[in-house]
């Protein structure tokens, strides 16, 4: 028989063993992520559990979920029990505000829009930039064959279309000239990749393409893993500042009893201490002070934001990413 | 009669080669082997050196620091309980439905073929969703199942119920064409010689469709084990609590942590070789029976 | 084949087809029942707007027109596998074996990464294929490779068992009447082999269809040219679109079951000729 009793019986001492691994501590908070912040949580984890044990004698323990930004706000408005979501995009929470898990105003409960870091978007190129990209403009020339995922699944292609968008606006073009950038530079890409990670590789390990649009986080981890020696980091002379909003689960918390535990680690992102952290993972900090500390790695150049063009990054998405918006239209009918 | 029943499955290719009857000319022979090959290389064999040059890239202390992660190995743990119980429940229903289906004649049949199909034509993360359609927060038992403070999906039993459903048509497939072409006259003989269902299923049935019943297994299982779509909907993504392999193994390469990424799954494509095991187990404890069947 | 008097002398039946009629109700049909409901939430205007607009089309002519390709080059070429690992012997061969299921047990993204590594420009053989103008990562051609990856152990492994199961007798006495080895293989293999090929090429043909995660990395994904079905409707849950993305799961299902059907009716005929032969 397949099963003898020992097999049975240690699986279920296993799965005893599992089901308490999480039970030291007093309280167990539950942090929905976005990929690509594992890094910075494992970090940000036990400083925090140090911080609070500290000022308040109890344990906390904080479990991490991560996975593609809007899959994991769909999980939480499914009943995934997070204290906390921390995401890469603001309509993510949105989605929750209208479920009834989140107030409508969650963006004001916290500072600078309940943002505690940004990143931006900037260019890899290979190694001497043998094709002379600069600025936006090369990445609409005939014959540049640009890398970006898919703005319709990747919140890292939807960034790269909109400082698009907004640099041809910004350059005093019209809602016609913008959406004739955007067609220009999307006809220059030959692959939209389902995510960032997918398209880093369809650029570093396929070989294809010239240019690579991605955070400027992601930037330094592709260099970290792959090694600087293929590829350097071009800014351009404007981009878009993208804000990773945090915000406390209400109808979580409240059930749990742990609303005080959560807003504290959530607030713990803003002090000086969770910003230096966030700096050292690439992720531009609030605070000036840390911030100037760390300028060597964050290149100054002048940032928008979405809500500045756009409205907001809500309205953003009906216009141009929703199904039969302008991006469908642009790419659909493309030569 | 266990003699003649071990010769039935008992299977050599000496047994084609041995007659010219069987045998195709030499050239012929060695044409298949080469297609067969090639396409083995191409499909195969190219794959797995790649997960596994990928995996060593950066030597072999990351390959194993990547495994004994604690991360790692809950999600193998917990893969390897999601698949101890999905495999089971559908082992069980796959006997039991081909049974019905290939022994006997009824209408409907075709349907329900069919309908044991369907699994497989769902795109998985389709698949997901319907379960948390029906048992998330906003589904048709999640406020039930909140009340109680019964949690399906986001928790093991959501895992488990994923994996059944794109395992499901599995076993079940792998012994209908097979039963179908046996037939049913060794059964009814037994029938008729007295012995009662059970015994003509133990004696006569289950050594018939021995092969059948382990490829389907061996396949259901590579299939919980290494499901990745569905699972993911309805994972939750906890690390350390949630996490099957193939979904750490996503993280994994989405965090740039290429090398564990491959580690991790070169470890599932060793699950393949894994059938290379049971089988020649099979094989051998097979032939025992058969020279002590000769003996006797 | 009497199989009215089977049905007399074959005890269990009602309890076989009672518990696979419940598990099959409680496992498949009731959780397939909420995608026709979500999607029957909105009205019929937006139902048709969403699985009827050129590009999801396009997706679907695509998936369904490269699924059934590669399911019919796996019904070829896994027959010849099959056949190689039953009938002859050859150094490496139990490796060969073990090595059919390693498509299921590799996640699929992990598939699909490792084909394009392969395939592309800069790959092992797509450095061999772009000199003689073969793209086929980031094409159509891609999904092929992809589809025809994930789908050659369910024909390998249907016709193994069947395969192995086939008595010498009849191909003795076939040659020993004059037949040539291909009148043999034609008239007397074939025959009792045809229903497990069928059953074979329709699961590796459904499976196929929704496929997602390796197909992703291969394809390219550009609409109207290399956009599968499976992620139309994963761009609609992106946009939390339940009603869109279950409407066009729903056409799906639909086509898959009939098309399956089909070919269950072609399998079962099969059977039939070959069982009243």
């Amino acid at each position: 028989m397949p099963f003898s009793p020992r097999i049975v019986r240690a699986l279920l001492a296993g799965a005893a063993a599992f089901m308490l691994g999480a039970a030291h501590a007093d309280v167990t908070l539950l942090n929905v992520s976005y990929d690509v912040t594992r890094e910075l949580y494992k970090d940000i984890n036990p400083a925090f559990i140090d911080h609070w044990a500290k000022t308040t004698g109890e344990r906390v323990a904080v479990e991490q979920s991560h996975g593609g930004s809007s899959k994991q706000a769909q999980s939480v408005a499914n009943g995934l029990e997070a204290d906390v979501v921390t995401m890469n995009q603001a309509t993510d929470i949105d989605l929750l505000a209208r479920g009834g898990l989140v107030p409508a105003n969650w963006r004001k409960r916290l500072p600078h829009d309940s943002a505690p870091y940004t990143s931006t978007t900037i260019f890899l190129v290979r190694k001497g930039n043998p094709k002379q990209i600069r600025d936006w403009d090369d990445l609409v020339k005939p014959g540049i064959v640009v890398v970006v995922p898919n703005p319709k699944t990747s919140g890292n292609g939807r960034y790269t279309y909109l400082v698009a968008w907004g640099y041809a606006v910004k350059k005093g073009g019209d809602e016609a000239a913008a959406r004739d950038f955007v067609t220009r530079l999307f006809r220059n890409v030959p692959v939209l990749d389902g995510g960032g990670r997918g398209a880093t590789t369809t650029f570093t390990q396929r070989d294809l393409g010239d240019v690579l649009v991605t955070f400027e986080n992601e930037a330094v981890l592709i260099q970290r893993e792959l090694g600087s020696a293929g590829f350097e980091v071009v800014y351009p002379s404007i981009s878009l500042q993208a804000e990773a909003p945090v915000a406390v689960v209400d109808t979580v918390v409240d059930k749990k009893g742990t609303r005080k535990q959560a807003q504290a680690y959530l607030e713990f992102l803003y002090s000086p201490a969770g910003q230096e952290i966030i700096a050292r993972h690439f992720f531009r900090p609030r605070l000036d002070a840390v911030l100037r500390k760390h300028t060597r790695q964050f290149k100054p150049i002048p940032l928008f934001t979405v809500d500045e063009v756009f409205g907001s990054l809500d309205q953003a998405q009906k216009i141009h990413f929703a199904d039969g918006g302008v991006f469908d239209q642009i790419v659909v009918n493309r030569p | 009669m266990g003699a003649a029943v071990a010769t039935h499955w008992t299977v050599h290719s000496r047994r084609f080669e041995a007659s010219a009857a069987t045998r195709e000319p030499a050239w012929v022979r060695g044409i298949l082997i080469a297609i067969a090959l090639a396409f083995f290389a191409l499909f195969l064999l190219l794959p797995l050196v790649t997960v596994f040059a990928e995996a060593l890239r950066k030597g072999w202390g990351v390959y194993f620091a990547a495994l004994v992660d604690p991360d790692a190995r809950s999600a193998i743990f917990l893969t390897l309980l999601v698949a101890a119980i999905a495999v089971p429940l559908n082992l069980v229903f796959g006997v039991s439905a081909a049974w019905a289906i290939a022994k006997f004649n009824f209408r409907g049949k075709q349907l329900l073929t069919t309908l044991i199909d369907l699994p497989f034509s769902v795109s998985p993360v389709v698949a997901g969703l319907i379960f948390v359609l029906l048992f998330g927060a906003q589904g048709w038992f999640g406020p039930w199942l909140i009340e109680h403070d019964v949690k399906i999906i986001f928790a093991v039993p959501g895992l488990v119920l994923a994996t059944v459903f794109v395992t499901f048509p599995f076993v079940a497939r792998e012994l209908i064409p097979l039963m179908e072409a046996q037939g049913q006259e060794e059964e009814e003989a037994a029938i008729v010689l007295g012995a009662s269902g059970w015994q003509t299923f133990w004696r006569v049935t289950l050594p018939n469709i021995k092969w059948g019943l382990l490829y389907g297994v061996i396949l259901c299982n590579a299939r919980a084990m290494g499901e990745f779509g569905a699972v993911s909907v309805v994972s939750g993504h906890i690390r350390g609590r949630t996490n099957t392999m193939p979904l750490y193994v996503e993280i994994l390469y989405n965090e740039y942590n290429f090398a564990a990424a491959f580690a991790v799954a070169s470890l599932l494509a060793l699950l393949a070789l894994l059938t290379l095991v049971v089988k020649s187990l099979v094989e051998w404890r097979g032939r025992q029976e058969l020279s002590a069947g000769q003996e006797s | 084949m009497n199989t009215s008097a089977a049905r007399r002398v074959l005890p269990g039946f009602p309890l076989a087809l009672g518990y696979t009629l419940v598990y099959l109700s409680l496992i498949v049909l009731v959780p397939l029942s909420a995608v026709f409901l979500k999607s029957a939430t909105q009205g019929w205007e937006s139902f048709w707007a969403a699985i009827s607009t050129p590009r999801v089309v396009a997706s679907y002519q695509l998936t369904y027109g490269v699924s059934l390709l590669a399911a019919a080059i796996n019904a070829v070429f896994g027959l010849i596998f099959a056949w190689v690992l039953v009938r002859y012997t050859f150094p490496g061969k139990r490796i060969v074996d073990a090595l059919v299921d390693l498509p299921f047990a590799l996640p699929t993204a992990v598939a699909g990464i490792a084909l394009t590594a392969i395939y592309a420009g800069n790959g092992w053989l797509g450095q061999w294929l772009q000199p003689l103008g073969i793209k086929v990562a980031f094409t159509p051609l891609g999904i092929l490779v992809a589809l025809i990856f994930i789908g050659l152990p369910f024909v390998v492994r249907t016709v193994q068992p069947v395969l192995e199961d086939l008595s010498t007798e009849l191909e003795e006495a076939a040659a020993s009447l004059g037949a040539d080895r291909w009148q043999t293989f034609y008239r007397v293999v074939l025959p009792p082999v045809l229903p497990a090929l069928l059953t074979g090429f329709a699961l590796a043909f459904a499976r196929a269809v929704g496929e997602y995660g390796s197909v992703i990395f291969i394809a390219g994904n550009v609409p109207m040219v290399s956009e599968i079905t499976p992620l139309l409707i994963i761009t609609k849950l992106e946009q939390f679109d339940y009603p869109g993305a279950t409407a066009i799961a729903a056409v799906m299902l639909v086509t898959s079951f009939i098309l399956l059907f089909l070919i269950n009716g072609l399998q079962a005929w099969a059977n039939r000729s070959h069982g009243g032969g």
